[in-house]
């Protein structure tokens, strides 16, 4: 039930805001309140499932909720979380919250806050369903859910080519997920259910090898574009440089972990041998992903383009973690997931911020030296920056460690040199992950100001930088007098409140799950063993 | 049957008189006799009569007809052929009657809505003639309309309960002439109505003459005509192999075109331009439905047994008309066009029901025809709200920016879209789901892979309309929204019908698998 709860108040929350302005909530600050206090809601339900959960069993789903909705088509609405799927739960409800929290005090350009709140509130709604969904046709519908409010996340507040990004997006994202409903109905079918719980304690057995292979690469392609894989990847860079701060937050941070988290959810123990077939496949393509995700950062120019396309690279971690079809490497996957949501998270509110200082994320034109002029923001980059890095101690690292660990020792009747040379490749990738920050590093926070950073952030941006964006002047005008001078002259490069609020649990989260990885390694062990058949 | 007649005949016998059933064809009776008593009223009644008294007439006619049909729904006993067994009343003939009558009762909102006046003044008048303008400027509204479609209509009734092939090219016929008319009748682009018309009339014919070929070579090979018997003859695998295997293929030829499928599609975006846009309602829903009526009748009664020798066949047009239809629609730019061809892409989605030949298949399929129904009666009466001077705005470009003028009328329209889509929680989710699983479980899952790859490609076009319409500057001159009760009347009918079957199914797919239970009645 708790979840129907966690469900319901966004959901209402969304609903409310579609009365008419002068009625319900008039004034965008209201409207701004009004979504933090909502997903803040939303946040306390899902703390209170965090609470209510019975740690001593994470392999049994919990918190469940079976009833019919529509019998004719097999359609249920049945709800419920075990250890894997509990902690992306929370991390949707934490992320939503931090981005109307940042959004509070500083909006996006491009005015529309109404309609904003009101699209991530469905946002979060079909995330929080893809991640609690135990029915196949429920999780298919959650995770169309999705899309609609991404699409227009991106197209109405996207930068300069946020047409073609969103098509892109939605293209590629609707032909996925039409493959993924072809493929789980091919499995539910043939195995004569549609509910995921009892799909997995068969693990595969009543559905033939050639089903399972032909389910799984339809089911692998939908998720894999979402997660994305190379050669899958292209909408990625697109959308995350065209999309708000808010928007690509929430995209790193969640959206993409609904690929990874359904094939491990579903594709893995729906079609086990199917997954046995490919794994060398989703294994190659995941180190090419690691390595190109790299060499693409090496080139990038721009701050929001490099993270998006290190994201490539990180899930390209997370796939070679699934790939292994061990426990090492699935746990190294659900916690790579975890991780990377709560540094690119962080890393994409900082760009955002950087933006929202300077009109442009070019690191040309931002020039070096960001540690002299802005000490604070430059600290908290270079603590995201090695945090996704993977140093030993921070999130990253564990991720990345254990899916190496995996591709070392893969499933014993996968090709272990195979593996093994991923495990090196993979190696590789990550100095490379290292090598593309580090420059970063030394571009932007180190040397000499030489770019707009060194001049005073005010609003507008000073001419004569790059292309420079009217941010501060265009975006809030005309929708508040609070918001426009949202930095004062003074402490311009100062961190607001609200965003040290925003980011200081992301910190927190990354330095306790880096030096204390067994906190979420406890809870998604035994639910992975289990998803291999052991106890 | 030939005996059964010369007995009748012979010197001294009593010829029997027929045994009709009255009760359980009424509908249809009363369709076509409010049909026939729409003809006298345009005979008898004063002309500033006429139109207040056909309206009543045809919403009683359709609306009693619908009553009709849930009575007989209602009865248990709906398995058993009527009227000398040219007619079979069964559960899926019921479900697709009453999908029939409720559809085109809510067309006939659209075509008696003086306010779109979408009709011509007076057909007989020369497109730019003198006789034109006159009829025109006196205010003559011509009520024609509604007897040719009741006949239509009734046609359209006969069509999918026919129980032997002659009886379904009546239907046929007494369907597609009035259709052909209407399609003529539009108020502006007159010529290109009238061209629409007679490339219509023409195909049509083609194609009726095809289907009366394959009635012929099918009654060589079975020496019946009654559906029942060509599948008892099929299944004794007796008899002329060629003349079989041509009766079915000229047979499919001909109710494959009147659904539209790929390569018997061609009338389809010319005729669905060109007609008025309420009679283009009228088509894309009841006729549609009507044709997938037969086409179900046809191949699960006649050629239950053949399916090694149909399948194929209908495998390739199903995978080239889903292809096809949502590949051409990109390229369209008149949003009456691209209807048109997302309803062709749609006739593909439906085939893989028919393809599954299993009671799922029959049950999914009637539920996609119902769903798919409402939302393109909704999705054409928002095409009729949007005018210009000149008429309904139908190029794509003057759609620019309506989010903007009009966000409620956009909104909805954008609804329907994501419906044509099959985005979830709308009714084109739980229809093509419906028909995509019934085609798993036969053992079509490549033909579903095709159906999903395409209705990806077809959503590209779907949601360019959005973008135009929502992320596009309006043009400076661009179309008013004209919304008049009787068409929002219509378009909220679709709506809910569209929130409704995607959200709450249940029963209208418990309706459409109790329908399907028995099959068809041979």
């Amino acid at each position: 039930m708790i979840f129907v709860l966690m469900m319901a108040i966004p959901l209402c929350g969304a609903l409310a805001l579609m009365a008419p302005p002068a009625r319900f909530l008039p004034g965008d600050a209201a409207v701004r309140r009004f979504g933090a206090a909502i997903s803040g809601a939303t946040l306390l339900v899902a703390v209170s499932a965090l609470t209510a959960f019975d740690y001593g069993a994470t392999s049994t789903v919990q918190l469940e909720i079976d009833r019919a909705w529509a019998p004719a088509i097999d359609l249920r609405f049945h709800l419920g979380v075990d250890g894997i799927s509990l902690p992306l739960v929370a991390l949707t409800a934490l992320l939503t919250f931090l981005c109307f929290l940042y959004t509070l005090k500083h909006p996006p350009a491009g005015g529309r806050i109404r309609l904003l709140t009101a699209l991530l509130l469905v946002l979060e709604v079909g995330l929080l369903g893809t991640f609690t969904a135990l029915d196949l046709i429920l999780f298919f519908v959650f995770f169309e859910v999705v899309l609609i409010p991404m699409y227009v996340v991106i197209i109405l507040w996207g930068g300069p080519g946020r047409r073609a990004a969103a098509y892109k997006f939605i293209l590629y994202t609707l032909l996925g997920s039409g493959l993924l409903l072809a493929g789980m109905l091919l499995v539910g079918v043939t195995a004569g259910t549609l509910d995921m719980t009892e799909l997995a304690a068969r693990h595969g057995s009543g559905v033939t090898r050639g089903v399972q292979i032909t389910a799984f690469a339809l089911m692998g392609l939908g998720f894999a574009v979402k997660a994305p894989m190379w050669p899958l990847h292209t909408w990625l860079p697109d959308a995350h440089t065209e999309a708000p701060t808010v928007g690509s937050v929430l995209l790193a941070g969640v959206l993409l972990k609904m690929g990874t988290y359904g094939l491990i959810r579903v594709a893995l123990p729906l079609a086990p041998e199917g997954a046995e077939f490919w794994a060398p496949w989703l294994g190659l393509l995941a180190v090419i992903g690691i390595i190109y995700g790299s060499l693409a950062c090496l080139a990038q120019r721009d701050l929001k383009r490099m993270i998006a396309y290190s994201s490539v690279g990180h899930m390209g971690f997370v796939l070679l973690g699934i790939a292994t079809l061990t426990p090492v490497g699935v746990n190294a996957a659900l916690f790579g997931n975890i991780a990377h949501g709560l540094i690119t998270g962080l890393l994409f509110f900082l760009a955002g911020a950087v933006k929202d200082r300077w009109g442009t994320t070019d690191l040309t034109a931002l020039g070096g030296g960001l540690l002299g002029t802005a000490p604070r923001l430059a600290s908290l980059l270079t603590f995201a920056s090695i945090a996704s890095l993977g140093l030993p101690g921070l999130a990253g690292f564990w991720g990345e460690m254990l899916a190496l660990l995996g591709a070392y020792r893969p499933h014993a009747d996968l090709p272990r040199e195979t593996f093994v040379t991923f495990m090196v490749v993979a190696a590789i990738g990550a100095v490379l992950t290292a090598a593309y920050f580090l420059r970063l590093l030394a571009t932007l926070t180190h040397g000499r100001a030489d770019g707009v950073t060194a001049r005073r952030p005010v609003t507008p941006a000073p001419e004569g930088s790059a292309p420079p964006l009217p941010e501060g002047s265009a975006a809030p005008a005309g929708t508040e007098p609070e918001a426009s001078p949202a930095h004062a002259p003074a402490r311009e490069a100062a961190i607001t409140l609200p965003e040290y609020a925003a980011w200081t649990p992301l910190i927190a989260l990354t330095l306790l799950v880096g030096l204390w990885p067994k906190t979420l390694l406890d809870v998604t062990t035994a639910p992975v063993r289990a998803l291999f058949g052991g106890g | 049957m030939t005996s059964h007649v010369s007995a009748a005949l012979a010197p001294g016998g009593d010829i029997p008189a027929p045994h009709i059933e009255y009760g359980q064809i009424m509908p249809i009776l009363l369709v076509l006799g409010v049909a026939v008593a729409g003809v006298l009223v345009e005979a008898f009644v004063g002309r500033t009569w006429r139109y207040t008294v056909q309206v009543p007439l045809a919403f009683l006619g359709l609306a009693g007809g619908f009553a009709w049909t849930i009575v007989l729904g209602l009865r248990d006993e709906t398995h058993a052929v009527a009227a000398e067994g040219a007619l079979g009343v069964d559960g899926p003939t019921l479900f697709l009657q009453g999908t029939i009558l409720i559809l085109a009762l809510v067309s006939l909102l659209l075509i008696a809505d003086r306010g779109t006046g979408s009709f011509a003044a007076q057909a007989a008048a020369l497109p730019g003639s003198e006789a034109e303008q006159r009829t025109t400027a006196a205010g003559i509204i011509q009520t024609e309309v509604f007897p040719l479609l009741m006949f239509a209509v009734g046609g359209m009734l006969i069509f999918p309960a026919s129980n032997d092939l002659l009886t379904m090219f009546v239907g046929l016929e007494v369907m597609s002439l009035p259709l052909y008319l209407l399609c003529g009748l539009a108020r502006r682009r007159r010529l290109l109505s009238q061209e629409a018309a007679v490339k219509y009339f023409l195909l049509g014919s083609f194609s009726s003459a095809f289907f009366l070929y394959g009635i012929a070579l099918l009654y060589g090979y079975a020496g019946s005509v009654k559906l029942g018997d060509i599948a008892a003859e099929a299944g004794r695998d007796a008899g002329s192999e060629t003349l079989l295997l041509g009766g079915i293929a000229l047979l499919a030829l001909g109710l494959l075109f009147k659904l539209g499928a790929v390569p018997f599609h061609m009338w389809k975006p010319d005729v669905y331009q060109g007609a008025p846009t309420p009679i283009t309602a009228l088509m894309a829903s009841c006729t549609l439905v009507s044709a997938f009526g037969a086409m179900l009748r046809v191949f699960f009664v006649a050629f239950e047994n053949l399916t090694w020798e149909w399948r194929p066949a209908m495998w390739g047009v199903s995978i080239i008309t889903m292809i096809a239809g949502a590949v051409i629609a990109i390229t369209q730019t008149d949003i009456k066009r691209m209807l048109a061809y997302s309803s062709i892409a749609h006739a593909g989605f439906l085939l893989t029901g028919v393809i599954a030949t299993s009671r799922e298949g029959l049950s999914s399929t009637l539920f996609y025809l119902a769903a798919y129904g409402f939302t393109t009666v909704g999705a054409f009466a928002v095409v009729t709200t949007v005018r210009d001077a000149g008429g309904e705005a139908g190029h794509l470009s003057r759609w620019a920016g309506l989010g903007k003028r009009s966000p409620l009328i956009a909104g909805v329209f954008a609804f329907f879209l994501l419906a044509f889509a099959g985005i979830p929680l709308t009714s084109g989710f739980t229809g093509k789901f419906a028909v995509f699983k019934a085609a798993v479980e036969a053992d079509a899952t490549p033909l579903v892979v095709v159906g999903v790859i395409s209705s990806a490609i077809a959503a590209f076009f779907y949601v360019r309309v959005i973008v135009v319409m929502f992320f596009s500057e309006p043009e400076a001159d661009g179309p008013t929204v004209v919304v008049s009760p009787a068409t929002a009347a219509a378009v909220v009918l679709g709506l809910a019908a569209t929130v409704v079957l995607g959200v709450l199914p249940q029963p209208v797919l418990d309706l459409a698998g109790h329908a399907a239970t028995q099959m068809f009645v041979r």
